[in-house]
């Protein structure tokens, strides 16, 4: 029988039309010690102000160097059901789909071992398994391996891939995500479960510029899916977006940030030339408008949060890419990022700020992507720039060329 | 009974063997999609098939018999498929159209909220706070559910401009897309930490904690063999004390919550942006934080009052300007406001063109 806490702060969340999450704490108090005293130690913080988790310290499953997250009570006297409470990352299938047979699975071996309580999911993706013991970490393992689940990363490691929705259900995918996401996460196992590695390392897919995996804000390596050619317009339904009430001229034609849309009252024209590939359109008449045929991906790198020297979108380092199973020509990529960045990045260091540090030219060259003007807003505005003795006499050859044919080529 | 034998780097399963039928059979061949309601989605598919997808919201902290509750529902209405997005919502499959209403009403009768597709607030990202955080200075959790209930409708029925991203990290390692959402809550401290220097040479690497500072506001102090904090310098990100736990930083009194504004991840009209702070601190007031909460209604309500259709939070204040942002939502400028960091010379306005 667990024990039971006053909770006069935490009771006032269980009021108003929101799901409560301490109607979820209290669940599980009522049939587990670890999460009745997680609840009790919760109140506390309420009381106070102060939480009181200590740093995690170095636990985890034989062989791993992640996938657990240590958390220790700081107050074990009073709480000492969770004078151990750590966490378990399991490794989340692809675009977070389920069986219930899945899931009922899981929450038996949790009810066995751990607190009974969880987070569907993580912000990293991972299903999140919250409150466990040391001396149970092996058989949790034990139990979730040998029915075809693994840990996911934490650390200086690669983290759990993660993905949107993608061709499962998205008529926008131009990209598989859920197989990119699987396979990577299985090339990169070693990497994931054994922290080696300067800093984390995260990799999201997003299957368009829409982006529900916030990809380009919280990945080191951002993947997102984009085309070629022209978009693809059906203008019968065009009209019947008009018909419905849609203003085509000024929800479409005047928000496109390119201006390369017109419509005349029956017929939208597109000069795909200039299109940017933004999806506003596509995505207010995705009954109208699909995505042009040649698919690939967009590859970026180095988004971050602000630990340390500020928060960071990530940068375009490929404009366009194919990809196809198995996605070698990709793995190999993404490898020679990592080697770079594991080669010079120093302690804590995310391969951002690493560019940053050493240049993008010197990550590009390692990595063996050529300066392309899709890299960036802008070329430098000050007159300031290396030359390597190679840039020097590339051009000097090219102007010997130029006065025997008196041609010039900028 | 003996415990099973364990299997190494073996990797997540494989998502195929958790997608019902239709979207197998459609996987990669969706034609459209359209929004039925704020709960209700159907997709379909070039061959004619369609898929149902009820969205409902969780307070992503769940215990393993409200799974079980969720799996017997799925069970009943959707022959046991179901997904998470990512953004904490469960999500229905449902393949018979005739199931769509039972579902509904049996969701509605057990208490569950539906919603969130569309030109609506989502459910919000955010952290474990002190719900599990070693390094919390605010609990993520409370916050989320104290800003829903009163932005409920806007979830559930109330439609906006454009669907607006809120989410919330319990400290500025931000575990949760808070530097590019629509609104967003991040924790804070304001005091210069406090160092308790009989355990620095037990329990920090003296190099490291001096390095993980991003204004050089740490040196070495050897007469103490320990570190000293420049007081002008520190910026309270709590850096150090993730790396040397000898260092203090939490401090009941002083740690609370920002607001930060304008952030997006997607490129549709315009660029990704980083969310840019417009209120600096306020005190945490669990459990309810009332001030936190009237913040976000304030900016949300004037954000739908004053955007045009389709403009997310960011696009709009771009639009009008940061300096009418302040004058139309009342927001007192201060010193907080104008930066003084990393990026802080491609902030500041070099043009005489600006409104009151």
């Amino acid at each position: 029988m667990s024990k039971k806490y006053e909770t006069p702060l935490l009771d006032e969340l269980e009021k108003g039309p929101w799901p409560s999450f301490v109607k979820e704490l209290k669940k599980a108090a009522e049939k587990n010690e670890m999460a009745a005293d997680e609840l009790g130690q919760l109140e506390k913080s309420y009381k106070t102000k102060l939480g009181y988790w200590k740093h995690g310290g170095i636990v985890g499953v034989r062989g791993y160097g992640g996938g657990v997250i240590g958390r220790y009570s700081s107050l074990p006297e009073e709480f000492p059901n969770v004078a151990h409470f750590h966490t378990v990352r399991v490794n989340q299938p692809s675009g977070w789909f389920y069986t219930t047979e899945a899931l009922r699975m899981i929450c038996d071996i949790w009810d066995k071992y751990g607190s009974r309580l969880t987070n569907l999911h993580g912000s990293t993706g991972d299903m999140i398994l919250l409150g466990t013991r040391t001396e149970k970490l092996e058989d949790i393992f034990a139990e979730l391996s040998s029915r075809g689940w693994d840990l996911g990363g934490s650390g200086s490691a690669m983290r759990t891939p993660s993905c949107c929705v993608g061709p499962a259900r998205c008529e926008w995918a131009n990209i598989d995500t859920l197989e990119i996401t699987y396979q990577l996460t299985q090339e990169f196992q070693d990497e994931l479960h054994r922290p080696a590695y300067p800093y984390k390392f995260k990799i999201k897919v997003a299957g368009c510029a829409c982006d529900c995996v916030a990809a380009i804000a919280r990945a080191d390596l951002s993947i997102i899916g984009t085309w070629k050619g022209d978009i693809k317009i059906d203008q019968d339904e065009v009209r019947k977006y008009a018909e419905g009430g849609m203003n085509i001229q000024e929800e479409i034609v005047d928000m496109c940030p390119t201006g390369c849309m017109s419509w005349d009252g029956n017929e939208l024209k597109i000069d795909n030339q200039e299109c940017n590939r933004c999806m506003h359109c596509i995505a207010k008449m995705t009954k109208a408008l699909r995505p042009g045929d040649e698919k690939g991906v967009t590859i970026c790198v180095g988004s971050k949060a602000p630990i340390v020297v500020g928060a960071m979108l990530s940068w375009v380092i490929v404009p366009f890419m194919k990809v196809e199973p198995p996605y070698d020509e990709l793995k190999e990529l993404i490898r020679n990022i990592i080697d770079w960045w594991d080669e010079n990045g120093k302690p804590r260091e995310r391969i951002g700020e690493l560019i940053e540090r050493l240049g993008m030219r010197s990550f590009l060259e390692y990595v063996g992507l050529p300066p392309v003007p899709q890299q960036v807003k802008e070329p430098r505005r000050d007159p300031f720039w290396f030359f390597t003795e190679e840039d020097i006499q590339k051009i000097k050859e090219r102007e010997e060329e130029e006065k025997k044919t008196g041609q010039y080529k900028f | 009974m003996a415990v099973p034998e364990r299997r190494t780097d073996i990797g997540p399963p494989h998502y195929e063997q958790f997608l019902p039928p239709v979207i197998k059979k459609n996987y990669g061949k969706w034609k459209y999609h359209e929004r039925l309601s704020p709960g209700l989605m159907v997709h379909v598919a070039e061959s004619g098939d369609k898929l149902y997808t009820i969205r409902v919201a969780s307070p992503r902290l769940l215990a393993t018999d409200t799974i079980r509750e969720i799996c017997e529902i799925a069970d009943k209405y959707c022959d046991g498929y179901l997904r998470f997005t990512s953004r904490n919502n469960i999500e229905f499959l449902v393949s018979d159209e005739s199931k769509v209403e039972p579902l509904q009403n049996e969701l509605k009768e057990r208490g569950y909220v539906m919603g969130g597709i569309g030109p609506m607030v989502s459910n919000l990202v955010h952290t474990q706070g002190w719900v599990h955080c070693h390094g919390a200075a605010t609990d993520a959790s409370g916050l989320v559910k104290a800003i829903m209930d009163e932005l409920f409708e806007y979830f559930t029925t109330k439609e906006l401009p454009n669907k607006v991203r809120i989410a919330i990290a319990c400290c500025v390692n931000m575990c949760g897309a808070v530097h590019c959402s629509d609104i967003a809550l991040v924790a804070v401290h304001t005091k210069v930490p406090t160092i308790q220097h009989e355990r620095v040479k037990d329990m920090c690497e003296i190099p490291t904690t001096i390095a993980s500072c991003p204004t050089a506001a740490i040196s070495p102090d050897p007469a103490k063999k320990s570190v000293k904090i420049k007081e002008e310098k520190c910026m309270y990100c709590g850096n150090c004390f993730t790396v040397c736990p000898a260092i203090e930083i939490k401090d009941p009194d002083r740690d609370g919550v920002a607001v930060v504004v304008g952030g997006k991840v997607g490129s549709l009209r315009s660029n990704p942006k980083f969310s840019k702070m417009v209120i600096p601190f306020i005190s945490n007031d669990p459990p309810r934080w009332p001030k936190a909460v009237a913040a976000v209604k304030l900016i949300l309500e004037t954000y739908a009052k004053h955007a045009r259709k389709h403009e997310r939070v960011g696009e709009w204040i771009e639009r009008i300007g940061w300096e009418r942002f302040f004058s139309l939502t009342g927001i007192e400028f201060t010193w907080q406001h104008i930066d003084d960091f990393t990026f802080a010379r491609e902030t500041f306005r070099t043009a005489a063109t600006f409104k009151y």
